[in-house]
């Protein structure tokens, strides 16, 4: 069975908003980016496009049919994933590991400047009958997570409040961040407590962007490059919807989310074998209970590393050198193409002033948001 | 129903058990609203309505001429060219009459929409719009229509700008 590569990537934003294009302009040019990376031509080179994209974020019924023309697409093989980007590169690898095809595209992308009420999009995805009619910015949800997370496990809120120092600080070094910033521990902790325990500068800020990468078989990756970055695995998973009965501390989803990817890449000791994590922290506090999920270290350890400086960019175990969604802006369902990014970036060396030295396995990980209890994993690698 | 069971317990639900609340409902209306950029090609597209002007961007490669324009060629996949005027007048590609509105209700007098090939610009590119100061009976395929714009001062920058589009005599060369 062939093995998958990334062997093409494209990035356009991410910033606050991104007025002077449309959003398929904004495709465009990060498809042009990737293609040109890749050294493929989309009219001829590749055999199915995905885009992951949720109608409701895009204000269109049936999105995908606004997508083939600047992805150049048009009259080919194109489909939609409707969720997180990381759920399109798990069905990308499905596809390539058939052995039906060679090359595949995948397009994410956030235009959240385009949507006037985001709040009241999420607020939809609440039930109707039991949760909606209670009215209230649906941030509360998280509000309840964070509180009994610190509840069970003793985390602090100066340990919460130390992931959004270091990953807004990490954004300063990348081109692709929206919000990198220098702040403090205490501008974190007097900021406003707006769904208590959580503050406002905890809560990750929407941004605009867009990332597409070109995905190959390993015969076709060999003849393109001598730069592949190998997906050595990847797992998804989902927890009730019911937030009546859901567990509220430890994301199982992201938990069995992760032992699948690592038993296909055969990770056994993910703190010793990854070089770094990207890790979803569309909350300060969801960086620490995500690291635990994906057994980057023990449960309720998380607070404790972060406070120590284990998981910033000189650290031992370095997680979100890119900023993360703190610092490069909340992506939407590209959010787990931003970590996709990085991981690749860094395994290439091209992560600039970013750079952790040696990388050779990293990993990616996405969260779907408020309401959701979703996770997707992917370990990548630089050595086949 | 399934032929043993002759009867079911419970009572049928009217409409007006529904309407009137004796069932429980919960009702809901997204408040769902967005305002796209129009971005580079579409920006100027309409800015252009706005002269009372169609404009199309080009492509050096494949040579066409494309309206609405874009600031990319899906055939070749690259960047467009340039941008040049095309007509406001065309051909009557395809068209039909509707006799609903979007909530099926009956319209009073019918909308006559039409695929218009605009002269000046690649084969099969042109424009949607309505057709008016015409029968929907007299309608024909390749029938030459003309825009009918609305006063300068009433034009927004839309597709609107463009009242609908009217039969002309074709002029003899
Ligand atoms: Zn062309």
């Amino acid at each position: 069975m062939s093995e998958v590569a990334i062997v093409g990537v494209g990035c356009v934003g991410f910033r606050p908003i991104l007025p002077e294009l449309s959003y398929k302009e904004l495709m465009f040019e990060a498809a042009v980016k990737a293609y040109e990376d890749a050294g493929i031509n989309p009219r001829k080179d590749v055999d199915v496009f995905i885009t992951c994209a949720e109608d409701y974020l895009e204000g269109f019924s049936i999105f995908d049919e606004f997508v083939p023309d600047q992805l150049g697409a048009v009259l080919r093989h194109l489909f939609t994933v409707s969720g997180d980007g990381l759920l399109g590169l798990a069905t990308a690898y499905m596809l390539i590991k058939t052995g039906q095809f060679d090359t595949v595209v995948l397009e994410a992308h956030s235009k959240a400047s385009d949507i006037l009420t985001f709040m009241d999009i999420v607020a939809f995805a609440l039930d109707p009958i039991l949760n909606r009619p209670l009215g209230g910015h649906p941030y509360y949800v998280a509000g309840m997570e964070m509180n009994r997370y610190l509840h069970d496990t003793c985390t602090t809120m100066e340990q919460c409040a130390q992931v959004a120092v270091k990953n807004k600080k990490n954004a300063l070094e990348n081109p692709y961040a929206a919000y990198g910033a220098n702040i403090t521990l205490d501008q974190v902790l007097c900021s406003d407590t707006w769904f208590y325990p959580l503050k406002k500068l905890e809560i990750s800020t929407p941004a605009d962007g867009c990332v597409v990468m070109v995905l190959a078989s390993e015969n076709v990756a060999e003849k393109l490059t001598d730069k592949s970055i190998w997906v050595k695995g990847v797992g998804w998973c989902t927890e009730t919807p019911n937030l009546e009965t859901r567990d509220w501390s430890k994301t199982v989803y992201t938990r069995l989310a992760a032992e699948m990817a690592y038993k296909k890449a055969r990770i056994h000791s993910p703190w010793k074998e990854l070089d770094f994590a990207e890790v979803n922290d569309l909350f300060a506090y969801k960086e620490l209970q995500h690291m635990e999920a994906l057994k980057l270290c023990e449960y309720g350890e998380a607070g404790k590393l972060t406070e120590e400086g284990l998981t910033a960019r000189n650290g031992e175990l370095p997680v979100n050198p890119s900023g993360g969604l703190l610092g490069m802006g909340y992506g939407l369902e590209a959010s787990g193409m931003q970590k996709l990014l990085e991981v690749v970036l860094q395994l290439r060396g091209e992560a600039g002033r970013r750079q952790i030295p040696d990388a050779e396995v990293g990993l990616a990980h996405a969260w779907r948001g408020i309401p959701t209890a979703t996770g997707i994993t992917a370990v990548l690698s630089n050595v086949k | 129903m399934s032929e043993k069971i002759k009867h079911y317990s419970g009572e049928a639900l009217k409409s007006a058990d529904i309407e009137e609340g004796r069932v429980p409902t919960e009702k809901c209306r997204p408040k769902a609203k967005f305002a796209w950029s129009a971005g580079m090609a579409m920006s100027r597209f309409l800015e252009e309505l706005k002269n009372g002007k169609i404009i199309a961007t080009t492509c050096n490669k494949c040579k066409r001429i494309m309206v609405p324009p874009r600031i990319y060629c899906e055939n070749c996949f690259k960047p467009t060219d340039g941008w040049t005027y095309v007509k406001d007048i065309g051909t009557i590609n395809t068209y039909s009459v509707s006799y609903l509105a979007a909530d099926a209700t009956r319209l009073k007098e019918p909308i006559i929409v039409a695929i218009i090939d605009l002269d000046g610009a690649s084969e099969s590119m042109g424009i949607i719009h309505k057709l008016g100061e015409i029968d929907p009976k007299e309608v024909k395929f390749g029938m030459k229509v003309k825009a009918v714009w609305k006063p300068p001062e009433e034009r927004v920058g839309a597709i609107t700008d463009i009242k609908y589009f009217k039969p002309i005599k074709e002029e003899k060369p």
